[in-house]
């Protein structure tokens, strides 16, 4: 088995009074792929949320119990939040590119992050939309706006802004649900590349998807882990019977 | 059948009042360019006015109007921009937010003849200021900055959660995210409300009675020293900008052709204005597209 990348412990989540995650508890592995599943509302995307402590910028939103990453609580008050967001990349459900040139939107990471010299810029540029299979599709254009690309071009370049600031974890909140079929392969393709660097977790809402692109799952109701395990027995053979029947569309 | 003609009358509707507005604005520009166009002349442009004879010119208030433009505008776009982005990004959302939001909504429905008055209390009188071009610019400024305010937080506001968030998960401080990836897309709504503000300097009187003052002292445009008293950058000196002319040679004006003094200088208003609000988008335009790296 490989090795831990980070856990939580009796993780819960509240939204002012109402619990969205209740004393949740998961290991991640380095370098493989966990996907959340569960119906609308189970509280798969608020925990992902909690990991790079982005519902901080919700008013209201509470945490509790712990996240450790590199054997530090996350949520401890000496935790510089924007060094931690420097080290686990996020990724979005409608793709969010920058307003902003394709070049800046990848650019703009490192550069703030201390990277000046522009013919290290470049290479940052050229590796990042490599690694996303988008160079050859926009390097006649990098100076253009990023707007003007497809969905799913968007995504793949929001995935290179990620990776462009060198993170070792990558957080995909359902990062094909608003994409085309053939784009959303490309997506999928794109994640059994970057596991080899990083390690990924993904909120999805197809679970075909999360059966071709995860090694592990875990499936979510009402805030609870119902069930966590390697993607492959809990497709073919769940222990619990609420996975079994969600799994298998007898409902949600 | 029925729901068909029920839109055909609704769309009627809604294009007769639409062009009911073009008409009365047309109209209306119309108008006082045709009264006003005939009697502006470089000589009437450049020229100080006559208080007796005929052919005074309009040149030192013109030059009052932009000068309070460009003094308002400096005090007025920081402070507005910084409040806007704290109520905006910094407040938390409990009562006292609230209530200077309410205070900024009351602000900006002030009659501009209070805020006049208010100016010369405070900053005429109390602080020595007299009728002065700085005097006249705070006032404008206490009238002008709710709506910077107001419009800086709504256009930040109306910024995707999505883009904040994306700038937060690269390691982006908090300033960082708002400074470069915010501002910029609420950019266009900020620079509209700049102009809406600029346009009511343009074109305030009341506010600017009892504070940047009825009269203008002899300038002599060579002389560009701030500091000196005939010179027309000192901002202490009183100035009597041009919608104030307009009023006061209106109401007493004694030289024969003050009739065609004030339709022209309303024309010159008009027109400036117009020029500012095109003037203005277009180097908007320009910003954003440099911002944004759009076509």
């Amino acid at each position: 088995m490989s090795d831990t990348a980070f856990y939580t412990k009796d993780l819960s989540v509240f939204y002012g009074e109402k619990q969205a995650i209740k004393k949740v508890s998961i290991t991640f592995p380095e370098r493989q792929v966990v996907a959340f599943i569960g119906p609308s509302g189970c509280g798969k995307s608020t925990f992902l949320r909690s990991l790079n402590r982005m519902n901080d910028v919700i008013p209201g939103a509470r945490v509790e119990g712990e996240i450790r990453i590199g054997g530090r609580d996350i949520n401890d008050p000496s935790t510089d939040v924007v060094r931690l967001r420097q080290k686990i990349g996020m990724v979005w459900q409608k793709p969010n590119p920058f307003h902003k040139s394709i070049y800046e939107n990848i650019a703009f990471g490192p550069r703030y992050h201390g990277v000046k010299d522009k013919r290290n810029l470049d290479e940052i540029v050229e590796s990042s939309l490599r690694k996303t299979a988008l160079w050859d599709e926009v390097k006649d254009r990098l100076h253009g706006s990023a707007l003007a690309l497809s969905g799913g071009q968007q995504q793949r370049l929001c995935i290179a802004r990620s990776i462009a600031v060198q993170p070792s974890i990558l957080l995909m909140d359902e990062p094909a649900s608003a994409l085309d079929p053939v784009s959303t392969a490309k997506i999928e393709e794109l994640i059994a590349e970057l596991k080899r660097d990083y390690s990924i977790v993904i909120v999805t809402h197809n679970m075909y998807q999360a059966a071709r692109v995860s090694d592990k799952t875990a499936f979510f109701l009402m805030g609870d882990l119902i069930e966590y395990d390697e993607t492959q027995k809990m497709f073919t053979n769940p222990s619990n019977r609420a996975t079994d029947d969600y799994i298998s569309g007898r409902f949600g | 059948m029925k729901a068909r003609a029920a839109d055909r009358v609704a769309t009627g509707v809604i294009i007769g009042m639409a062009s009911l507005i073009m008409l009365v604005l047309v109209g209306l520009i119309a108008y006082l360019l045709f009264r006003g166009l005939s009697h502006i002349s470089w000589h009437f442009l450049t020229s100080p006015p006559q208080s007796i004879k005929a052919g005074g010119g309009i040149g030192p208030q013109l030059f009052n109007s932009l000068y309070l433009l460009i003094l308002t505008m400096l005090i007025t776009i920081p402070l507005g921009i910084g409040a806007g982005i704290y109520m905006s990004q910094y407040a938390k959302a409990n009562q006292l937010t609230a209530f200077i939001r309410l205070v900024v909504e009351v602000l900006s429905s002030f009659p501009s003849i209070v805020i006049g008055l208010f100016g010369l209390l405070v900053f005429v009188n109390l602080f020595h200021m007299k009728y002065s071009l700085a005097a006249g610019a705070l006032a404008l400024t206490v009238f002008n900055l709710p709506l910077m305010v107001r419009v800086t937080e709504q256009a930040l506001n109306g910024v995707p959660r999505e883009q904040k968030e994306a700038g937060l998960a690269l390691g982006l401080s908090r300033w960082k995210t708002i400074s470069s990836i915010m501002l910029p897309m609420a950019f266009p709504a900020i620079l509209t409300g700049t102009i809406l503000a600029a346009g009511r300097v343009f074109g305030e009187a009341a506010a600017l009675l009892f504070t940047a003052g009825m009269t203008t002292p002899r300038l002599d445009f060579g002389n560009w020293n701030p500091l000196d008293s005939h010179s027309p950058l000192n901002p202490f000196r009183p100035a009597e900008t041009l919608a104030v002319h307009i009023w006061k040679i209106n109401s007493e004006g004694r030289a024969p052709d003050a009739p065609e003094i004030a339709a022209g200088a309303s024309a010159v208003l008009i027109i400036v204005v117009l020029l500012f609000n095109f003037g203005a988008r277009w180097l908007g335009r320009a910003i954003y597209r440099k911002f944004t790296a759009t076509k």
